[in-house]
């Protein structure tokens, strides 16, 4: 076990290297660079620029100068004077960590709720609503949805700030919008699971030795019944990652999706480099940390 | 007396099923009515009022829906009802290319991975689970970020289009690829394969002639269930600025535009809002019904 973790964990430093590279290509490939402003810079200091940041360099020099500014934080963002990346992620990745992690608690906590309600009063009005509202909730696209969130509980009734990020208030609009397809989509992987579980043997031995249906839903139902939705938490957090661009849009929340997106319209090279760089290596080690969640869920499976 | 007993094919078969499944049904004839709002729609709406998608009229400005405009009219005194129609087109048009684009690559891809099997299979297979694992869409987001779409020409369409065509397209083959491989593995054992063997088809058209429509059903459910996602991720990008651009407009441009306004104009940000939640609502719908209807096996209930 702590073997293949081992070996994933090495495994996930090249994919990470391969596709900083990539984007590295892709940023150099593209017509046009950091420093054409509309104002033409004097051929002195544009040529001052480059040199600061590399850019006269041969393209591999060029990237490993860049990665090993990443690696030790010391990279310097080219449109944010002053600013290295490694600060940028520091003071706005909590910010949209904390996005990201609310809005799948709310995701996990609904969904998975409606889908055992939904399981187990099968073909009840209460299955069909639940199940109703769900597929609204993955019909309705999440910047639509916070528009009118704003509209209804900021500006109408008040309830909470529309936008900023200062405190609780401010978080739950953000969180909800952002979680709100993925209650939806848990809620439906949830009742497909418990379904197919309650009908199984041991829930059925669980029934019979007298456990209550809470008991049994709790402790038997539950551990099988949730497999699909442990499998759908890896893309699930991935989605969630680049959800947070938009949702931070909104809110205007000083996250680091936002920060990711002017950058790329800047083309602030050590930025978009260093922003896709630590966002692979998140969520490879996320996608690393769910494959461990199911081999505890199922100990059929076992971790390649 | 004979009787004789006619069979149901796969297909007649699929058809009484999903006729049953009323919802899917509904989804279906809405979808339709949509799509055909959207391709007539400009040309009614010139014919009866003479409006155009990008026909500016700022003395008007911002208005109310009213007769001779249903959906009101933006800032910049266009008509709303039009560019939402327009949206439509646009919208639709990317997330139907691009989800043939992903059709090509990942039937293709997964049908050799699973057809050729072995090293290869497995070499295959292990790069779509690491493409699985990239953050592609800040990819997308770099890609359209920093390539200015007015260098790309095709057949006449906005560069905007055309990128967004190949960007959204190779990234949702992925899954795709996985499904047809594992039809293909179990397909490739079937007599109906072996006896093409024997009488000696070359591997080529035993895959593409005999193994790949074998694998159609799951391909339409899970394409039908692709067109709505590639319509989000558009409307997504186009929503952060990097997708299409005016004066051309897609739903997820109208969004933004309305939901920057929605304060004072609530209806820019209601009408192309509600089209494109409905549209997405019934695609979602239909492809749950074509899933019952055509793949039982993967029905959970």
């Amino acid at each position: 076990m702590i073997g293949s973790v081992l070996r994933r964990l090495i495994g996930i430093l090249p994919l990470v290297v391969l596709l900083a590279l990539v984007t590295f290509a892709m940023l150099k490939l593209a017509p046009g660079g950091p420093f054409d402003a509309e104002r033409s810079i004097p051929p002195e200091i544009a040529r001052q620029l480059e040199a600061k940041f590399h850019l006269d360099e041969p393209f591999l020099t060029q990237f490993w100068a860049y990665l090993s500014g990443l690696a030790d934080g010391s990279l310097p963002s080219m449109k944010r004077p002053g600013l290295t990346v490694g600060e940028l992620i520091r003071t706005s990745f909590p910010v949209s960590l904390t996005l990201g992690l609310l809005a799948m608690a709310f995701a996990l906590l609904t969904g998975v709720l409606a889908g055992i309600i939904g399981a187990l009063r099968q073909n009840t009005i209460w299955d069909y609503g639940t199940m109703s509202l769900a597929l609204i909730g993955i019909s309705v696209p999440n910047f639509v949805l916070g528009p009118v969130l704003v509209l209804i509980f900021a500006l109408g009734l008040g309830w909470f700030p529309p936008a900023r990020w200062e405190g609780l208030s401010t978080m739950v609009l953000p969180a909800i919008t952002l979680g709100a397809a993925y209650a939806a989509y848990i809620a439906r992987l949830t009742r497909a699971g418990m379904l197919e579980v309650i009908r199984s043997d041991f829930v059925r031995t669980a029934h019979a030795k007298g456990l209550s249906e809470r008991q049994v839903v709790m402790r038997h139902a539950m551990k099988g019944g949730l497999l699909p939705v442990v499998t759908f938490l890896g893309p699930a957090m991935a989605r969630i990652i680049t959800g947070t661009v938009v949702i931070e849009k909104i809110f205007q929340v000083p996250g680091l999706g936002y920060y990711f997106v002017q950058s790329a319209l800047d083309r602030d090279y050590s930025m978009v480099l260093g922003v896709v760089t630590f966002y692979a290596a998140i969520l490879m080690v996320m996608n690393l940390l769910v494959d461990i969640a199911y081999t505890y869920l199922d100990p059929r499976v076992e971790l390649t | 007396m004979s009787e004789v007993v006619q069979g149901t094919s796969l297909w007649q078969d699929a058809w009484r099923r999903w006729r049953r499944h009323k919802v899917s049904v509904g989804s279906a004839v809405v979808l339709t009515i949509i799509v055909l709002f959207c391709a007539f729609g400009p040309q009614l709406v010139s014919l009866i009022w003479g409006w155009t998608y990008e026909q500016q009229n700022i003395a008007l400005g911002p208005s109310a829906p009213s007769l001779s405009h249903p959906f009101g009219t933006d800032v910049l005194g266009r008509d709303l009802m039009v560019r939402t129609m327009h949206g439509g087109r646009v919208s639709l048009l990317v997330a139907f290319v691009a989800t043939s684009v992903s059709l090509v690559v990942g039937v293709t891809y997964g049908a050799i991975s699973g057809y050729v099997g072995g090293r290869v299979d497995s070499f295959m297979m292990r790069f779509v689970d690491v493409l699985m694992s990239t953050p592609y869409l800040l990819l997308v987001i770099v890609l359209m970020a920093v390539i200015p779409p007015n260098n790309v020409s095709f057949f006449g369409l906005d560069g905007s289009f055309v990128l967004m065509f190949g960007a959204l397209g190779l990234v949702s083959w992925l899954v795709l690829a996985r499904i047809v491989r594992g039809q293909v593995l179990s397909l490739k054992q079937k007599e109906f394969v072996e006896a093409a063997h024997a009488i000696g088809v070359k591997p080529r058209t035993i895959l593409f002639r005999h193994i790949v429509p074998n694998t159609l059903g799951p391909v339409i459910v899970y394409s039908s269930l692709t067109i709505p996602s590639v319509m989000l991720s558009e409307a997504f990008l186009s929503f952060l600025g990097l997708g299409i651009r005016e004066p051309q407009a897609s739903w997820g441009t109208l969004v933004n535009d309305g939901s920057n306004a929605m304060v004072v104009y609530p209806w820019l940000l209601v009408f192309p809002g509600l089209t494109m939640a409905l549209t997405l609502f019934c695609l979602n719908f239909l492809g749950d019904g074509l899933r019952d209807a055509l793949d039982p096996n993967a029905r959970k209930s």
